[in-house]
């Protein structure tokens, strides 16, 4: 448990030490919540839905949690670099302890963020419909959380650059995120795009957002629960066999 | 405490190390010499499970290298010949890590941590980000955390490489003293042949992946009837200059690559 302690711990103090990354990390997903709350919610009240940035706030913690999860992965690459990973693969610790150790704190940095996008919508306007509730929101943050850092660990295991890695944020995190319901809702969009949303992991993450956020849901709780259940064992299932093999 | 017996390790059609057999005993001083691109880290990256023979046996400290993994980790330490050290954490806090991951004690941890950063003369600069270091002191920490949980085995490759004097002075009267009173066996590589003759107990030379000799620094000047290790070493040798060291696993890395892209 030490060993797992202390992992955890070096990526909490890593993340507090690097203010660029703080301030980075905030910034595009401000950028989403103002330039589309304020530039697409007249259209949205027009067509008679109500308040978009109420609906868009959720999708936006999705988004940050999503991103800074991805960016656990990108550290495996840096550590490779820097020769830190060789460190930690002739230790007389288990693979599936050192992966967990770095995506457990990996994913605790990516929920403050995605708590400090919270604050922010706050700031701006946002309200929850029932406070208590924020904090079953702060679970369903913390299961994407170590799903995406456990798939990023998988991939950081085998991408041996910051190019390819790059890809496959753009190639598949991207459209994923895009093609959730977290920017728009999924009622009334063309079938391929609605097949897409629902075989999209994400998109029960960004549901389950909104019914402890809103109390509005499109799936349904429990199929977002089961949803995501099975992306959390998937993913640490594939992070974990992928890190197995990993070369420094 | 160190046995090597018909190791070989091909990336594809290119054999980075052809059947090598040597064995180093406990608490010796053993030097594993050879130009660049001979083998050398290849053959230490194997010895520390980093990776796997395509042949032979490999044991240390009794266990077999390949099949028991985690119990041989336990049992040594590395100074790697790159970096290997978290930069944006102190000097301490590398240390610390270091200790908690090799499961040392917690009592035992902070005194052995004050000890060896005294050691390497970083105790004042251990709250520092490693980040602000210089190459030199990069190099002395990381040979204070690799004898931090006490290995039985330590492999230093290359662990003098851009330090001074005074500093290699002090890291071979420190590791001298390991080997006699804790009877730590030591395998190193240089390219400093004189430290190779003053220090180690034994001598390999490897060359192009095959193992040309191996012996005590007397043994080897007598049998090429040299007077120092160095001329002994370039008669076995030659005396061309050998391409530029890459890792053979990178090569092996870029030419697969390029394969595929074909």
């Amino acid at each position: 448990m030490r060993t797992v302690y202390i992992l955890w711990l070096r990526q909490i103090k890593r993340y507090f030490r690097s203010r660029s990354r703080i301030v980075g990390a905030i910034g595009q997903p401000l950028l989403f919540l103002l330039a589309l709350g304020y530039g697409l919610g007249s259209v949205y009240k027009a067509a008679g839905r109500g308040n978009y940035l109420q609906f868009l706030v959720p999708g936006i913690m999705a988004q940050t949690v999503l991103f800074s999860s991805m960016f656990y992965g990108a550290m495996i690459i840096i550590d490779r670099q820097f020769g830190f990973l060789k460190e930690t693969l002739v230790v007389p610790v288990s693979r599936f302890k050192i992966m967990i150790g770095g995506a457990l704190g990996g994913a605790t940095t990516a929920v403050i963020q995605g708590s400090l996008v919270f604050f922010i919508s706050l700031a701006i306007g946002f309200r929850p419909h029932n406070w208590i509730m924020t904090l079953v929101a702060l679970v369903f943050m913390c299961a994407l959380a170590l799903a995406i850092t456990s798939f990023s660990s998988g991939i950081g295991s085998f991408v041996q650059d910051m190019q390819g890695f790059q890809a496959i944020n753009q190639f598949l995190v991207f459209p994923l995120y895009f093609l959730s319901g977290a920017l728009y809702p999924l009622n009334n969009v063309p079938t391929w795009l609605r097949i897409i949303a629902e075989i999209n992991p994400i998109s029960y993450t960004v549901d389950a957002l909104r019914w402890a956020m809103l109390g509005t849901t499109k799936f349904g709780l429990r199929a977002d629960i089961l949803a995501m259940s099975i992306t959390l064992v998937v993913l640490m299932t594939f992070g974990t066999i992928r890190f197995r093999h990993i070369r420094d | 405490m160190i046995e090597v017996n018909n190791l070989t390790k091909r990336f594809g059609d290119f054999t980075a190390v052809d059947n090598v057999s040597f064995s180093v005993n406990r608490g010796e001083l053993f030097a594993l010499l050879g130009p660049n691109g001979a083998g050398k880290s290849t053959t230490i990256k194997m010895l520390t499970t980093l990776l796997k023979p395509t042949s032979g046996k490999l044991k240390l400290n009794g266990l077999d290298v390949v099949k028991d993994p985690d119990a041989v980790r336990r049992s040594f330490g590395i100074v790697f010949q790159d970096p290997s050290l978290d930069t944006d954490l102190t000097a301490y806090e590398n240390m610390e890590l270091h200790g908690i991951m090799y499961g040392v004690a917690k009592k035992e941890l902070a005194p052995r941590i004050e000890e060896l950063l005294r050691l390497v003369e970083l105790w004042e600069r251990r709250n520092s980000f490693v980040k602000t270091f210089s190459g030199g002191m990069k190099r002395r920490l990381e040979i204070a955390r690799g004898l931090l949980h006490h290995p039985k085995v330590l492999f230093l490759d290359e662990p003098t490489l851009g330090l001074d004097t005074q500093t290699r002075h002090l890291l071979w009267s420190y590791v001298d003293s390991l080997t006699k009173e804790k009877a730590m066996t030591v395998l190193f590589t240089t390219h400093y042949l004189e430290e190779a003759e003053s220090n180690a107990h034994r001598i390999a030379i490897i060359d192009h992946g095959k193992l040309i000799a191996i012996g005590s620094a007397s043994e080897l000047k007598k049998s090429t009837g040299t007077d120092s290790l160095e001329q002994a070493y370039l008669e076995l040798t030659g005396s061309e200059i050998r391409e530029e060291e890459v890792d053979a696993h990178e090569a092996w890395r870029s030419i697969r690559r390029a394969r595929n892209m074909r």
